[in-house]
C-alpha cells in the first residue's frame, strides 16, 4: 500500500520531468557501464597477465653465465663464466631448495626440412623435467621428451606449434620425420598453443626441442646457454639465488656476491611488479567508473531537488493529514533509489552484453577476456546504492524538514 | 477538549516579528460547534494551526484532551492530526492527480489501515456525503462545493473527534456553501466537535459559540 503509494507517486514525478529524468538516468547508466567494464577489463587484464606469466613458468628463476666484475682469490675482473650440464647436477645436489633443476643447450638457425618446406628454428637441448617447469604440455596425441630419449640418445624432436606451422601446415606431425641439417628426426609432440608475454631466447611456439644428451652429441657444444631452477617455494627465490651464488661461486671462483658473474633472472619478480601493475589498472578504473557515478548522483540529487521544490505544498499537505517525517523522508529516498536502480539495471544489462559480445581472437592474448564477475557486479551494485542514498539524503531531509503550514501556503 | 492559556504566537525576528497571537484564553468543550470570525490578518489561521497541531506556540500553555502538547514529539504530533483532528481548507488542498478516491483513502494509509477497511470507509464516506458516483473522478472533473466535500470525507476518514475548518465556504457559492452547513450541523449532531473559521453569517448564525479575534486577542466573548 505504501510501497504502491510511492512507485505510483515516483511514475508520477518522473513523468511529469521527462528531459531531466531520461538525462539523470543516462547519466547512472553511462556511470554503470563504465565502471563494469573498466572493471571487467582490469580484472581480465590482471587475469591474462598472470596466466601470460605462467605461460614461461611458474616462479622460476633462470640463470646465464656471465662476466666476473670483482676480483676474487686472485683473478682479475671480466673473466668470461661457462656452464656445463654437470653445474645443474651440482647445484641440484647441494641445494635443499631445489625442486626442478633442467640445463639448457640453445642453438639459433637450424635448418629443418620437411619434405618440400623448410625453416631455420632454434634448437634447444633439454632434459624431460622442462615440460613440467616451462609448461611445456603436448597438444593431443603427442607426448614431451621421455628419459629413455635421454638415455639412448634418440632423435626425437618437439615442436612449437607455430614450427609445426611452417613444416607442416594443417597435418599432423606427430610420428613424421623431419630433417636437422640434414639428420632424420621423429617427431614425438607439438606444443600445445599458449600463452606467453615474456620469453628468453625467443618465444616457445617458435623453438623445437631435442634430449640434451643427443644436443649434445649432435652439435658438440661443451657449454649450455642456461639453467632453470624451480624451488620448491617460490617466496623463498631471493635465498636460493644467494646458495647458488655461493655454490656457483666456489666452483668458479668469483666473489659470491658478484651480481655479473651471473645473470639472473627471477620470474617471481616479474610476477610481483605484474601483480602491483594489475592492481593499479584496477584502482584506476574504479576511480575512474567511481568519479563517473558521483557525477550520476548529482544529477540525481539535482532532480530530486527540483521535485522537492515542486511538491512542497503536497507534503505539507500530507504531513497535515499525519505523514510522519520517516514517511516523507522514506517517500524521496524510495525514488532516488529507484533513479539509481532503474539506470544500474539497463546499465548493467548493457555491460553484461558489451562483454558477451566482446570479439575473442588476438587481442584477447594481450589484454585478456573481459570479465562481469559476481565481485564486479557486487560492487557496482554497492556503489549505485550509495550513490542514490548520498544524492537523495539531501533532498529527502529537506522535504522532511519542511514547516507544513509554510508548505502548505506555499 | 481543548483548553488555551496566555497562547502567544510570534513570526520573524526584529523589524520582521509580527505578534500573530497576544495571549489566546481558550476553552472548547467536547462536541461544541465553535465558530471563530475575525477580520483579515487578526490571527485565526494562526490559532487554527495550533489548535491542529500544525504549528506550535511561541509560549502559552495548550492541552489537547487534557494532554500538554509539548510533551509530544513530532511523530506523536502527526499521530494525532492523523487520528484525533480532521482538517477542511479553503481552498480545498486536494491532490490534483488523485481520484476521489485516492483523496480520502489517504489519512487511513497513513494510519496503516488495511486496503479492504480503507475502501469499505472510504465509499462510506464518499456515500455520506453523496459523492460515491464520483469515487473515480479526478479533481479537477469537480465542482467546488464537490471538491469540498470530498476534502469533508477525507477529514473523516480515521473517525477524529475534532474537525478543524478554515474558511470552509468562502470559494464556494451561495447555494454549496449551505450544503457544506447542512453536513457541519450532520457531523454535529453525530457528536464531532467543529472549530469553524468563517465569514460566512449563515455558520456563525448556526454556531454554539462564536469567538472574534482581533490584532491577536480575543474582543468579545459572548454567546
Ligand atoms: N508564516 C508567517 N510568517 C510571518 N508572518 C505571518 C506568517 N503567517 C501569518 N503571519 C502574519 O500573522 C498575522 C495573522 O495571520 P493569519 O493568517 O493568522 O490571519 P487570518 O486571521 O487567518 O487572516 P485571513 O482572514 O486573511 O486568513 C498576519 O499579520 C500575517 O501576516
Ligand atoms: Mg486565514
Amino acid at each position: 500500500m505504501k510501497s504502491f503509494m510511492f512507485l505510483s507517486q515516483f511514475v508520477r514525478d518522473m513523468r511529469a520531468q521527462k528531459l531531466r529524468t531520461f538525462l539523470t538516468i543516462f547519466g547512472i547508466i553511462w556511470g554503470t557501464i563504465s565502471i563494469v567494464l573498466l572493471l571487467g577489463f582490469g580484472v581480465g587484464l590482471g587475469r591474462q597477465l598472470k596466466k601470460n606469466l605462467h605461460g614461461l613458468g611458474e616462479g622460476l628463476v633462470i640463470l646465464w653465465p656471465g662476466k666476473t666484475s670483482i676480483p676474487y682469490q686472485g683473478m682479475g675482473r671480466g673473466r668470461q663464466l661457462h656452464f656445463r650440464e654437470d653445474d645443474a647436477f651440482l647445484l641440484e645436489r647441494e641445494i635443499q631448495q631445489i625442486k626442478y633443476i633442467c640445463p639448457e643447450y640453445a642453438r639459433w638457425g637450424v635448418e629443418l626440412k620437411q619434405q618440400k618446406n623448410t625453416y631455420a628454428a632454434q634448437v634447444r637441448g633439454v632434459y624431460p623435467v622442462y615440460r613440467l617447469m616451462r609448461n611445456a604440455i603436448p597438444s593431443r596425441e603427442g607426448r614431451f621428451l621421455n628419459p629413455v630419449d635421454i638415455d639412448k640418445k634418440r632423435r626425437v624432436i618437439f615442436l612449437g606449434n607455430k614450427v609445426k606451422e611452417e613444416l607442416f601446415k594443417d597435418d599432423s606431425a606427430e610420428g613424421k620425420y623431419i630433417t636437422l641439417n640434414g639428420i632424420p628426426f621423429q617427431v614425438v609432440g607439438v606444443l600445445k598453443e599458449k600463452h606467453q608475454n615474456s620469453s628468453y631466447g625467443g618465444r616457445d611456439e617458435y623453438t623445437t626441442y631435442i634430449p640434451a644428451t643427443t644436443f649434445s652429441t649432435i652439435f658438440g657444444h661443451k657449454y649450455i646457454s642456461n639453467m632453470i631452477v624451480q624451488g620448491h617455494d617460490p617466496r623463498q627465490n631471493k635465498a636460493l639465488q644467494e646458495r647458488i651464488l655461493q655454490v656457483l661461486g666456489k666452483k668458479y671462483r668469483f666473489h659470491p656476491e658478484d651480481r655479473e658473474a651471473l645473470w639472473v633472472w627471477d620470474l617471481m619478480e616479474s610476477e610481483k611488479v605484474f601483480m602491483a601493475m594489475g592492481i593499479g589498472f584496477n584502482i584506476f578504473f574504479s576511480l575512474v567508473g567511481a568519479f563517473t557515478l558521483i557525477v550520476g548522483g548529482i544529477g540525481v540529487s539535482n532532480i530530486m531537488n527540483v521535485v522537492v521544490e515542486e511538491r512542497t505544498r503536497e507534503i505539507g499537505l500530507k504531513m497535515a493529514l499525519g505523514a510522519k517525517k520517516g514517511f516523507v523522508l522514506s517517500q524521496f529516498l524510495f525514488e532516488t533509489l529507484m533513479i539509481t536502480l532503474i539506470g544500474g539495471a539497463i546499465g548493467l544489462a548493457i555491460s553484461y552484453g558489451i562483454i558477451a559480445v566482446f570479439p575473442a581472437g588476438e587481442i584477447e592474448q594481450y589484454i585478456g577476456r573481459p570479465t562481469l564477475s559476481l565481485g564486479v557486479a557486487l560492487v557496482a551494485v554497492a556503489l549505485l546504492g550509495l550513490i542514490g542514498f548520498i544524492s537523495g539524503f539531501g533532498p529527502a531531509k529537506r522535504a522532511a524538514n519542511l514547516n507544513p503550514v509554510e508548505a502548505i501556503r506555499s | 477538549m481543548i483548553k488555551m492559556k496566555k497562547i502567544e504566537k510570534i513570526y520573524g525576528t526584529g523589524t520582521a516579528k509580527v505578534e500573530a497571537l497576544r495571549g489566546i484564553d481558550l476553552d472548547i468543550k467536547k462536541n461544541e460547534f465553535f465558530g471563530l470570525i475575525g477580520p483579515s490578518g487578526s490571527g485565526k489561521s494562526t490559532l487554527m494551526n495550533i489548535i491542529g497541531c500544525l504549528d506550535v506556540p511561541t509560549s502559552g500553555e495548550y492541552y489537547f484532551e487534557e494532554k500538554d502538547i509539548k510533551s509530544f514529539n513530532h511523530n506523536q504530533l502527526a499521530e494525532i492530526r492523523n487520528e484525533k483532528i480532521g482538517f477542511v481548507f479553503q481552498n480545498f488542498n486536494l491532490l490534483p492527480y488523485a481520484t476521489t478516491f485516492e483523496n480520502v483513502e489517504i489519512p487511513m494509509i497513513f494510519k496503516g489501515a488495511r486496503a479492504k477497511e480503507r475502501k469499505a470507509r472510504t465509499m462510506e464516506l464518499l456515500d455520506a456525503v453523496g459523492l460515491a458516483g464520483r469515487a473515480h473522478h479526478k479533481p479537477s472533473e469537480l465542482s467546488g462545493g464537490e471538491m469540498q466535500r470530498v476534502a469533508i470525507a477525507r477529514a473523516l476518514a480515521n473517525n477524529p473527534s475534532l474537525i478543524l475548518a478554515d474558511e470552509p465556504t468562502g470559494n464556494l457559492d451561495t447555494k454549496s456553501g449551505d450544503e457544506i452547513l447542512a453536513i457541519f450541523e450532520n457531523l454535529w449532531k453525530q457528536g464531532h466537535t467543529l472549530v469553524v473559521i468563517t465569514h460566512n453569517p449563515n455558520i456563525s448564525k448556526r454556531a454554539q459559540k462564536v469567538v472574534k479575534l482581533k490584532d491577536g486577542s480575543i474582543e468579545n466573548n459572548n454567546r
